[in-house]
């Protein structure tokens, strides 16, 4: 064979568009067969590099996945020989595991394969923190330094993070297994809770909440598709070709959020849960002017939603709410309310009568101070900012939080409050995260 | 097969006192309920029996003994169990079946294997 074999196709490209698409379930195979995932994300990015110096030699194979899951297995037991450490039954066995198993693994199995890493990753025994640098890392292929840029912690503090993670897994026995029936729905509720945060650190990350932001940009000034210099490293990343490392958090998520629906079918939960990434990321290019300043909901140029993405959302969020018993999800709720906003042409057409409706079931679930806020808002956005002001006054616990003094700046202004609402503006100040927020205060309270 | 002690934190609880009675019934029950994974355990005396030995100096140095624990909790350690369990979602299942799960809070925690 020589590398014209390989009929034009290009190693490092082959190998890129390889670990985008199927590193995981390669990843989730050699787990389920060594039961040790440090040891199988070694094996597994060994492989990659080897993959990548073959592949420039011998052109690429016709089966690219199937050759990286060999090489992957083979580099297992290597590592294994190597190491001193483990007892020799234990390495034995794992040897025996990885050299029986079947070349092509069965459908079943390659979808429980998924379930379990996801459900270790999303362990809730392991620090939410901790989850959602995994799920970043393990999960979605970032490298650790690509996930310590996205939720804004240095490159030692998220190895460390990481580290403490796996041993954590190894130690205290979180087995590679997808829960049985009777843990399922809690555990599914924390793989949710998890995937949503890792949602909005994306957004944290990317937009209107990073402290010290110098520019906001909506996604919009991000080329799809862009990547890397091409050349800059010897082996490509092994993470999705997407935009800049922080910027494509949110999609990750929602990439999962999709992966999970697909594992599970007709979870409301998970259907909850994708309905609103979607339906909230739907707005993406309209919460941002072009000068980086928010724009908010109801000021929002709808025409910048993204159509496809609010369609789907919809069509989620009904499927989760017509699959919930009488104690509904929560994620079903919030796909709810988010469905009534983008079923709306305006904000001044919205339903907020259903909205309200359904942040009382939300609240009925969830009775935090945040909801609260939100449903004082959209009581606001009805009609009613006197009822509103009412409501948020006397919600506790939010003294620390940005959006409820700004909140109360616009409602006092509304109501035509005018230095109340500059004394409010002002605590919004001290509280804010970013350059946006400091001008959306600017603009709508000019001192 | 992993082991794991099971903590158990609770307000601070004479077992031996008769008004105990009726939750020692509970332990009891949870025993015989999980009897196929406890290896081991004991409820404790009262924090007040505490006593601290602490060597000053180094190894040889002197003996210094303590009265009672470090500081006044709301919850304390008040008993343990050592389970035998194939991963820590079977010993969570078991944990949670601990009385003290609602009466106060149970650690979990994987034990080192001895290298023999």
């Amino acid at each position: 064979m020589t590398a014209t074999d390989a009929g034009g196709t290009d190693p490092a490209g082959a190998l890129a568009a390889l670990l985008v698409a199927e590193r995981r379930r390669v990843l989730a195979t050699v787990i389920r067969l060594t039961g040790d995932l440090a040891l199988a994300e070694d094996a597994v990015q060994d492989a990659a590099i080897s993959a990548l110096e073959t592949w420039r030699r011998l052109g690429v194979p016709p089966n690219p996945r199937a050759w990286l899951t060999l090489a992957a297995k083979r580099r297992v037991i290597d590592l294994l020989r190597r190491e001193g450490a483990r007892p020799n039954k234990e390495r034995e066995a794992i040897i025996l595991a990885v050299q029986r198993a079947p070349d092509e693994t069965p459908p079943g199995i390659v979808r429980d394969d998924q379930l379990r890493l996801i459900f270790t990753c999303c362990h809730p025994a392991l620090a939410q923190e901790a989850q959602v640098a995994l799920s970043l890392h393990v999960l979605c292929g970032l490298s650790v330094a690509e996930v310590a840029r996205a939720l804004l912690v240095s490159e030692a503090t998220m190895a460390k993070r990481l580290t403490r993670a796996r041993r954590k897994i190894a130690d205290a026995g979180i087995r590679y297994r997808v829960p049985d029936a009777g843990e399922l729905p809690g555990r599914l509720g924390a793989v949710a809770t998890t995937v949503f945060l890792l949602f909005t650190e994306g957004y944290a990350s990317r937009s209107a909440d990073a402290p010290a932001l110098v520019s906001a940009r909506p996604e919009s000034s991000v080329p799809p598709g862009s990547q890397a210099p091409p050349g800059s490293a010897a082996l490509p990343p092994p993470t999705a070709p997407s935009g800049p490392p922080g910027a494509s958090v949110a999609e990750e998520a929602i990439r999962l959020g999709r992966l999970l629906v697909e594992l599970m079918p007709g979870e409301p939960v998970l259907e909850g849960l994708l309905a609103t990434m979607l339906l909230q990321h739907s707005r993406l290019r309209a919460r941002f002017d072009g000068d980086g300043d928010i724009v908010l909901l109801a000021d929002q140029d709808r025409s910048l939603w993204d159509r496809s993405r609010v369609a789907e959302g919809i069509e989620l969020a009904a499927s989760a709410i017509r699959g919930s018993s009488i104690r509904p999800e929560r994620f079903a709720v919030t796909a709810a309310i988010a469905a009534c906003h983008a079923l709306a042409a305006d904000a001044a057409t919205t339903d907020w009568d259903a909205i309200i409706a359904w942040y009382d079931v939300l609240l009925a679930l969830d009775p935090s101070p945040v909801v609260r806020l939100n449903r004082a808002a959209a009581l606001a956005e009805s009609g009613d900012p006197a009822a509103a002001l009412a409501v948020v006054d006397r919600i506790g616990g939010l003294d620390d939080y940005f959006w409820f003094h700004a909140t109360r700046a616009e409602l006092l202004r509304r109501l035509g409050r005018h230095p109340e609402a500059g004394a409010a503006a002002l605590v919004a100040r001290e509280l804010t995260g970013s350059a946006a927020q400091l001008r959306l205060l600017d603009r709508r309270h000019p001192s | 097969m992993p082991s794991y002690v099971a903590l158990t934190y609770t307000r601070d609880v004479d077992w031996t006192a008769p008004e105990q009675a009726a939750e020692m019934q509970e332990y009891r029950d949870f025993g015989r309920d999980a009897e196929a994974v406890i290896r081991g355990g004991a409820a404790l005396y009262p924090t007040q029996t505490a006593t601290t030995v602490r060597v000053t100096g180094g190894k040889g140095g002197d003996v210094v003994i303590g009265d009672g624990p470090y500081a006044e909790t709301k919850e304390a350690l008040t008993g343990f169990y050592l389970l035998e369990c194939d991963s820590l979602d079977e010993a969570i299942r078991h944990a949670a079946a601990i009385p003290a799960a609602w009466n106060g809070v149970v650690e979990v925690r994987p034990t080192v294997p001895t290298l023999m």
